[in-house]
């Protein structure tokens, strides 16, 4: 008995149990939550888009009718232009996210303030922000009465949220206000990564704010500038929640998304909802490989990456052997 | 520098501070307001202009009209609970998965980490549409534990973290340890996971924002009155109240508060997992 007890101790201990002990005991969970949420339901939606689908009932093999239908039912095809103001709000936002944050680069009193200050709208939540600018597009609220204020005439000032001329740049806007924050502090954050001595040795000699901004600021950035110009384009297709919230998609300012879950939660049209999904799925893998090719062959990141990985893995290496002549001298 | 040189360089700096001062008033500019008008009676709401000033900052009546009529106890009790036990299981399965991920090489890694990586691209919401079959098979609908399932089970940012705080971290340290005869799991728990404090605060404050902030799921799967989170509860406004804003604005000042708290406290941590989180797209 003692004798055998010991063996199993020796055996759970041996370095090779060990490690598949380990290896299958960390990885169980995440796994199980994968699988069942994202591969099986993934799974499921590809399944789906080639049946006629309610919640409950029957399904029934339609082929390719519903991806048929995503191209050629008119809501679909009006939230694909809608798409189309979110993507010019993405590349405006980019544009000044680029802006403050070069202003910020060059020394600036106060900059946590400046830069808390125009982040903080990134963190409220979706249904606060909807409330937010509810009451501040609401006629003779809180935009109205400020442009009251400039002498506007209230009877010229459009009504923001119900016009169908102007509705979706107002929605636009608002998520303007909330992520540009953030692009700036994205921005700010790959700017900063530059040595400041750069700078100051450019403007000793002579180079202007401009210059320093061409060519020491931009080379710094373009990557992520382009990586964010590319996940703008799913971005906008996938934008959700400022209709959802402020308009629930009326007025002509249903978005791809908006309309994906009206049709699937309201309607009941699962199949049709799915086929959206994997066309818009469909988007983002292209996008995504856009984005690596790209990179690959413009930029050439992959290698400077690689040798970054490179440089601190000799440190390593470097740092451990010492560690280990250290141990070793003291022993001796 | 010549006098010419000064002048612009001055021009510069006031151009710098007036757009810098611009984006600041524009971007707090419809919060501010909301905090006027939180502070008003229906009297003085009804009378006054949005932007002027209430006649007392000390009346709170708004927000206590708010914070019972949306329930918002009940709001914050429910995202509490869901944020503890979430976030807790996220940071233990999240840096136990980026461990193994990073320290071990096995047959079918790369594919785990692609899969891993691949569940990323998924858009989200479109994804709910057959999330919310499963869940409806498993009996989870209506149910609190159910919804943070939907949340643990979506969950890719924290493991980013983790996986980049690993492949900055020396493995020397684990070397050392597992010749002093340390098993495995020790070297996780007892070495490693206290150095992960830095990345376990990342995460907390931003999958604990995003939890905080989640309205999607929990509007889908969570129908009981009794299980209104916070941002759910702060939804009812919608209805009865329609154009009665300052208590609208009252509770809207309720849910941003805790979140200001922490921005305060955490800015750091916020900035750089936000550049963490970024990298990978």
């Amino acid at each position: 008995m003692e004798q055998e007890k010991r063996t199993f101790s020796q055996w759970f201990l041996s370095r090779k149990v060990q490690r598949v002990l380990v290896i299958t005991t960390f990885m169980f969970v995440p796994l199980l939550l994968l699988v069942v949420f994202t591969y099986f339901p993934f799974g499921k939606m590809v399944q789906f888009s080639f049946y006629d689908k309610k919640y409950i009932g029957e399904m029934r093999w339609v082929g390719l009718k519903n991806y048929i239908d995503v191209f050629q039912r008119e809501e679909i095809f009006q939230a694909l232009f809608v798409s189309v103001y979110y993507m010019g709000g993405a590349i405006v936002q980019m544009a000044l996210a680029l802006f403050f944050a070069t202003m910020m680069v060059f020394k600036v009193k106060g900059e946590a303030f400046f830069k808390a200050g125009i982040f903080f709208p990134y963190l409220i939540g979706g249904i606060a922000v909807g409330f937010i600018f509810k009451f501040f597009y609401a006629r003779g609220m809180v935009f109205d009465t400020i442009l009251q204020m400039f002498g506007m005439d209230i009877e010229n000032i459009p009504l923001w949220l119900q016009d169908k001329s102007i509705n979706n740049i107002s929605l636009v806007a608002t998520s303007v206000w909330r992520y540009m924050g953030q692009n700036m502090v994205l921005f700010l954050g790959a700017m900063m990564s530059v040595d400041p001595d750069l700078y100051e040795a450019a403007s000793l000699d002579g180079a202007n704010k401009w210059h320093q901004f061409r060519y020491i600021i931009m080379p710094s950035i373009k990557s992520i500038i382009v990586l964010n110009l590319i996940l703008s384009i799913s971005g906008s297709l996938s934008a959700f929640e400022p209709p959802y919230v402020i308009t629930n998609g009326t007025m002509g300012t249903g978005t791809y998304f908006v309309i994906m879950n009206r049709l699937a939660h309201e309607n009941q049209k699962v199949g049709l909802a799915c086929a959206m999904a994997i066309v818009l799925l469909a988007i983002i893998i292209l996008c995504t490989v856009a984005q690596k090719l790209f990179f690959k062959y413009v930029f050439d990141d992959g290698t400077a990456d690689e040798s970054k990985a490179a440089v601190r893995r000799r440190k390593q290496e470097e740092k451990r052997k010492k560690a280990e002549a250290k141990r070793g001298g003291a022993a001796v | 520098m010549t006098q010419k040189e000064k002048i612009s360089s001055i021009l510069f700096s006031i151009f710098k501070y007036a757009v810098l001062i611009a984006a600041v008033v524009i971007a707090l500019t419809p919060v501010c307001v909301c905090v006027l008008s939180a502070f008003k009676t229906n009297d003085e709401y009804a009378a006054t202009s949005v932007l002027q000033l209430p006649q007392s900052f000390l009346y709170f009546e708004n927000f206590k009209i708010a914070f019972t009529q949306a329930n918002m106890a009940r709001g914050f009790l429910n995202t509490g609970i869901v944020l503890v036990v979430v976030l807790t299981i996220s940071v233990f399965t999240g840096s136990m998965l980026a461990y193994v991920l990073n320290r071990f090489t096995f047959p079918g890694k790369g594919l785990i980490h692609n899969l891993f990586m691949f569940a990323s691209l998924l858009p989200g919401i479109a994804m709910q549409v057959t999330i919310y079959q499963i869940m409806y098979s498993l009996g989870f609908v209506n149910k609190l534990y159910g919804y943070m399932v939907v949340l643990m089970g979506t969950d890719i940012i924290s493991i980013y973290i983790f996986l980049q705080f690993f492949e900055n971290l020396s493995t020397s340290l684990d070397e050392s340890a597992i010749m002093d005869g340390c098993t495995y799991f020790g070297v996780f728990f007892r070495i490693l996971f206290p150095l992960l404090k830095p990345a376990i605060v990342t995460t907390l404050v931003l999958k604990g924002i995003s939890i905080y902030n989640e309205y999607y799921c929990a509007n889908l799967y969570l129908h009981d009155k009794n299980l209104k989170t916070i941002s759910t509860a702060l939804y009812t406004f919608t209805g009865p109240y329609g154009s009665q804003y300052n208590y609208i604005c009252a509770g809207v000042l309720i849910t941003i508060v805790p979140i200001l708290i922490l921005f305060l406290i955490f800015q750091k941590q916020i900035y750089s997992g936000m550049a963490a989180g970024s990298v990978k797209g």
